[in-house]
């Protein structure tokens, strides 16, 4: 179809290199830049030791970023960079994005490069004397990046396609198995004030 | 409630009112309210609910997570009606908190595999043609999440409250990829918003051709600065995530980002390990709003049970309601409008007469999906998917009316 005429107008290069700062896996949109662990511990330790742990343990709630190898089938599986993430991209492209929480964007590309790289480091994926860069990111991979497939519930739970369900006489004897009340977690019901 | 209430309400099961023992005084003498003024008709340039209604709320669950600003409040189900959920209480997601835009300073741009990298202003929005009004419900994908292992939280609002259901007015999102050229190598479409989160997801360009919205109001009136004001992206039937608040920017490429929340986020952990990416639809759902945990039943006899029920694969076509854990089942009355992956109130009109009930409510749509069980859940997903969480609720009515969340087996 023809475009409408006199809406909008063209966006120019620099307009769109202000905003265009998403990274996928294959590199494209990685910066020109590079960083050590070394200095991506320094980093770390000043921006985002406070609230992730100086090894990305996590501090109260926040996000644990490393460890957790192995606990994905367990009963509380641990979903870190290391342990979960599919891809090195995505940690490059939302620490520049939207990290460190409450001063965003704040980071260069060289911060940004020195930063991943010590994650990958306290995920073991990397020694202490790596340089990560533009030409080496993507050769990177993460462990748990085959694990990961597309939605599948059409065939997968397929018996949930059903014409008649069952009416009447559907169960045996039912009974409480799980009461909410005994955990008493909910909220006061007193609005907020 | 007096005494006398109760047994009229007791008597009128049998259709027949039951004699007062007095004069009501709220009938004798003549109320406050109908021997003075009240206020004028501008008192409240923008209206507020009535005074009594103060504790119909949002509310926050504190322990759920780090910070108030990347968090999540529940729109208060269990004191609401019909279908359209007040702008006023439709709950939050933030993820970088409420971004406050100025709509003069508003801008969208498009770029990436298109023929012409595009920025429009919102009144070049407001002007574009072919403007729609579409209800549709928004539900977070992580909606019920915290019940994947029990019965947990104590309230539909806690349950069930990460939904919202309104009327979007706005434009096709086609007709500004059409304006900007898609390149026939185009096949998925990066959205972006302005706020502190930067979020982003890549969503399918068919989906994005065939119903999105770029809407500028809800519900008639602007939108509300925490549901994106100025502008959102509308992506119907699909997790809530996807609808990106404060929308600035959508990039057209050939393949998927893998953005944080499509990786780390909105990805669905499987008990062998493996994780489900992409699961956008949100299944068919339904829950009873009362009797809840926060709308007990008061008073034995005539009782209206109230529900909805929506699914991001199409029209609710049936809902059924049991009273006895999922025995049996009787088919409800849906009342109002049934749209395409929109909410849908659902009634069913029963006498009560104290005895102890788990109530119940299945969903099926128009694709002949039948809402499952949360146990048929488990068996195929585990219990650490955190995501998609569509099981049948159960409510557990005691002989004084109060209810709670229970899982029965």
């Amino acid at each position: 179809s023809a475009p409408v005429i006199g809406l909008g107008r063209t966006a120019l290069p620099e307009e769109i290199a202000a905003w265009n700062i998403d990274v996928r896996p294959d590199g494209e949109g990685l910066p020109a830049g590079a960083g050590s662990v070394r200095r991506g511990e320094d980093l770390f330790l000043q921006n985002c030791a406070t609230c992730h742990g100086e090894f990305g343990e996590g501090a109260g709630r926040w996000p644990v970023l490393a460890g957790g190898r192995g606990t994905l089938q367990s009963d509380r599986p641990e979903k870190t960079i290391g342990s979960f993430w599919p891809y090195a991209s995505t940690v490059f492209d939302y620490v520049r994005r939207a990290m460190p929480f409450g001063n965003n964007q704040s980071l260069t590309a060289d911060d940004t490069y020195a930063i991943v790289a010590y994650l990958l480091n306290l995920n073991d994926l990397v020694p202490e004397d790596y340089v990560l860069s533009k030409d080496n990111f993507p050769k990177v991979e993460l462990p748990n990046q085959p694990n990961f497939f597309d939605d599948d519930r059409e065939t997968a739970e397929k018996a949930f396609w059903k014409n008649d369900p069952c009416m009447a006489d559907c169960a045996g004897a039912v009974h409480v198995t799980a009461r909410a009340q005994v955990l008493n977690v909910t909220p006061d019901a007193d609005p907020p004030k | 409630m007096g005494a006398g209430a109760a047994a009229a309400g007791a008597g009128s099961a049998f259709g027949g009112a039951v004699a007062a023992a007095g004069p009501d005084p709220n009938i004798v003498p003549v109320p406050e309210w109908t021997k003075m003024l009240g206020a004028g008709v501008n008192a409240n340039p923008y209206g507020k609910p009535s005074v009594f209604e103060k504790d119909v709320v949002r509310r926050e669950v504190d322990w759920l997570t780090a910070s108030h600003e990347s968090s999540v409040s529940f729109t208060p189900l269990y004191a609401l009606d019909g279908v359209i959920t007040p702008n006023g209480l439709c709950f939050v997601r933030h993820h970088g908190g409420e971004a406050e835009i100025d709509p003069d300073k508003y801008r969208l741009m498009i770029h990436g595999m298109v023929d012409r990298p595009l920025v429009f202003t919102l009144e070049d929005i407001k002007r574009m043609p072919g403007r729609v009004n579409r209800a549709y419900f928004l539900e977070c994908a992580a909606n019920s999440g915290m019940e994947w292992r029990g019965a947990q939280l104590n309230g539909c609002q806690f349950t069930h409250g990460m939904i919202h259901n309104v009327f979007y007015t706005g434009v096709p999102l086609k007709t500004l990829l059409d304006m900007a050229g898609v390149n026939p190598k185009g096949k998925w479409v990066l959205a972006e918003g302005a706020d502190a989160a930067v979020m982003t997801r890549s969503i399918p360009l068919e989906k994005a051709m065939q119903d999105c919205l770029v809407a500028f109001a809800m519900n008639g009136e602007a939108l509300r600065p925490e549901q994106g004001y100025p502008v959102r992206l509308v992506v119907p039937g699909w997790e809530g995530n996807m609808w990106v608040k404060w929308l600035r920017r959508l990039k057209v490429g050939d393949q998927p980002w893998q953005q944080r929340e499509e990786t780390s986020k909105y990805t669905d952990l499987l008990a062998d390990g493996r994780s489900r990416r992409f699961t956008f639809v949100m299944d068919a759902k339904s829950v009873v709003t009362s009797p809840s945990p926060q709308a007990p039943l008061k008073l034995k006899g005539p009782n209206v049970m109230s529900g909805i029920a929506w699914s991001g694969r199409g029209t609710i076509r049936r809902v059924d309601v049991s009273l006895d854990g999922g025995r049996n089942w009787t088919t409800a009355r849906i009342e109002g409008p049934a749209m395409p992956m929109a909410m849908t109130r659902f009634y069913l009109d029963f006498d009560w007469s104290g005895q102890e009930l788990m109530v119940q409510s299945r969903a099926m749509d128009d694709s002949g999906y039948v809402q499952p069980t949360k146990a048929e859940l488990r068996a195929v997903r585990g219990t650490n998917s955190i995501y998609h969480n569509n099981g049948i609720q159960t409510w557990l009515v005691r002989g004084n009316g109060e209810t709670e969340n229970v899982e029965v087996g």
